[in-house]
């Protein structure tokens, strides 16, 4: 089986190196979980109604004792912002972390590629105009249409991706291109508002938790599990495109239609995620860069961490966007930026390590 | 049982870049040397055979006697792999990943059958050292060492190289083209090799076909096809060719037959 030459002493053993760091890397998902776990049970924990810790669990284990007040606020108010928290996070990283393996570029994630501000322009046209794009009731006439934008946008990346000879650094060029149509469409929503719809506006394009329910959350965890799946199925191929195009296709991958499907699949966690969430930058990129900061580019790792990641910054920032200043909830987008920034910055430029 | 090329063409962008490429074999358990100028269509042909460019209709190219035409790229990786001359990656992946990963993406398989292989080739490419460091941290020849290893852990039936030791140093060409040569014995791997260097094709190829400017030129054993006059007609330069006995041939460049200037 193995092939020591008698006599000679190896002084490492690379398989047992490999199986070590495999270990070491199922710890830290782990550990990971169980920080996501710890941070959503806070992220019900802590409210602006003032029950205590306990009064809060015992209602999460048995509704049935607590009081009609507290029930509601746990189950229909606190569960499904903080589980939406978990997913839009997730959502977002595992769209970055794809987005920036199938084109090849370190900053490439839902907003930065336009997705997002497209995302916003459809809001606009339902706040602004009331303007429907699908034949949806009053209530989802703003996610609507955001959905439906957000997938125009990646739609018209993808098209464009299949004129022959596109590269994917004009993939990316595209998409910059495309955040600057929408954002030049949004401003134009923004200057004809009426003061009203403009507020409107601005509170959905800051991003927002507050109107999670859980149609919403079983929406969004229906397009993640169906996304991780297909993702984890391809994590050998998605994981030899690092090497390069050509380097995949001579391992026998179809490098065009992997990254169709990926790129599908990536419209269709940031539209979900947009349209109910808003505009929250910052997850999408950052996730996926601190994973692979913790654990490398091996996707049966690399994309369960960074969805853990991104649950873990946006369930963070739903608590802190409550507690900053009390009473107040901040737009957790705001609060994305300017509490992760500083964290994330810190973080590569300590490790240092060539990345990409 | 052989890698067999016949009425090869092919197409790129209107322009014809490979014409009627016939009668070329590559036998298993030897290296087959791909030699030529700059933009002769080395790279184009061993795309070509390996399914990664699209050849002509017509085109002819068979493995062990199946013919494989435009056959889809899956099923024809299982049996050849090409091993590309620009290794371009910044990955984040370890040399360790990078070689299972090439072995994972041929076959399923579990237990650790593949980990044994992939430190097989770490310890005969003297690479189980750097086993833990990135891609992206790896020098030219390193880098190059690492895809070999992705290459022979995959163990293709044919196995086509473009340029593989134009990032080492003297020392790893011959150390690398020596055990390339035994591997290829021992395995009864079909080997086709682009390279550059003529001294090296001939002493470890047992077989050289020349291309110039899309078209075959040549085919035979180094001592038939490496002559003064073929090297003239082929790379417009002089050469001192010496096949002394027991030792490697020689072939020193002179001088080009055509110079530059205004």
């Amino acid at each position: 089986m193995t092939s020591v030459t008698p006599g000679t002493t190896h002084r490492v053993d690379s398989i047992d190196r490999y199986l070590a760091r495999r270990r070491w890397h199922l710890l830290l998902l782990a550990g990971m979980t169980a920080l996501v776990l710890l941070t959503f049970l806070a992220d019900v924990a802590i409210g602006p109604g003032r029950y205590s810790l306990g009064e809060v669990f015992s209602a999460l284990l048995s509704p049935g004792q607590a009081t009609d007040v507290l029930a509601v606020v746990v189950w229909e108010i606190r569960l499904p912002v903080a589980s939406m928290a978990v997913l839009v996070g997730g959502a977002l990283a595992l769209a970055g972390a794809e987005m920036q393996t199938i084109l090849d570029n370190p900053l490439a994630d839902p907003f930065t590629l336009g997705i997002s501000s497209a995302a916003s322009f459809g809001a606009a046209l339902a706040i602004v105009l009331g303007w429907g794009l699908v034949p949806l009731a009053g209530t989802l006439l703003v996610t609507g249409n955001a959905f439906v934008l957000a997938m125009l946008a990646t739609l018209s990346i993808w098209g464009i991706s299949r004129l022959r000879g596109v590269s994917v650094q004009t993939m990316v060029l595209m998409g910059i291109a495309i955040m600057f149509f929408f954002n030049a469409l949004l401003g134009l929503m923004q200057y004809l508002a009426s003061s009203e719809a403009l507020q409107q506006l601005v509170f959905w394009s800051l991003g927002s938790l507050a109107k999670a329910s859980w149609g919403k959350v079983g929406l969004l965890l229906l397009s993640v599990a169906l996304c991780t799946t297909i993702f984890l199925q391809a994590r050998w191929r998605l994981t030899a495109l690092r090497l390069g195009d050509l380097h995949a296709r001579a391992m026998g991958i179809d490098v065009g239609r992997l990254r169709m499907t990926v790129l599908l699949c990536c419209s269709l966690l940031a539209a979900t995620a947009v349209a109910f969430a808003g505009t929250i930058g910052f997850v999408g990129l950052v996730g996926p860069h601190i994973a692979r900061l913790l654990v490398g580019e091996d996707q049966r790792i690399f994309l369960p961490m960074a969805a853990l990641c991104g649950a873990l910054i946006m369930s963070l920032t739903s608590i802190l966007s409550k507690t900053l200043i009390p009473g107040i909830l901040f737009p957790v987008g705001i609060v994305t930026a300017l509490i992760g920034l500083p964290f994330f910055v810190s973080l590569i430029l300590r490790s240092r390590k060539e990345l990409w | 049982m052989s890698l067999t090329v016949n009425h090869l063409s092919c197409l790129m962008g209107g322009r014809l870049i490979l014409e009627n490429i016939d009668g070329l074999v590559a036998r298993p358990g030897e290296i087959t040397a791909l030699i030529g100028p700059n933009g002769a269509g080395k790279s184009t042909l061993l795309k070509g055979i390996a399914g990664l460019e699209h050849v002509a209709a017509g085109s002819r190219i068979t493995l062990d006697g199946q013919a494989l035409g435009n056959s889809a790229l899956a099923p024809r990786a299982e049996h050849l792999y090409y091993l590309p001359q620009q290794l371009g990656s910044s990955s984040a992946l370890n040399v360790f990943e990078a070689i299972l990963l090439a072995r994972r993406t041929r076959r399923k398989e579990s237990g650790r059958q593949g980990l044994y292989r992939v430190r097989d080739m770490l310890r005969a490419l003297e690479l189980e050292e750097m086993a833990e460091r990135p891609l992206a941290t790896l020098s030219g020849g390193e880098r190059q060492r690492v895809a070999l290893a992705q290459a022979m852990v995959r163990e293709p039936r044919a196995l086509l190289l473009d340029e593989p030791t134009s990032a080492l140093d003297l020392h790893h060409q011959l150390q690398v083209l020596d055990w390339l040569s035994r591997r290829a014995q021992e395995t009864s791997t079909i080997v086709v090799m682009a390279i550059h260097d003529l001294s090296l094709a001939a002493r470890f190829a047992a077989h050289l076909w020349v291309l110039k400017e899309g078209h075959g030129v040549a085919c035979g054993s180094p001592g038939d096809v490496l002559t003064p006059a073929r090297l003239r007609e082929v790379y417009a330069i002089e050469a001192h060719v010496e096949w002394p006995e027991n030792e490697p041939p020689r072939i020193t460049p002179l001088t080009a037959t055509r110079r530059l200037g205004i």
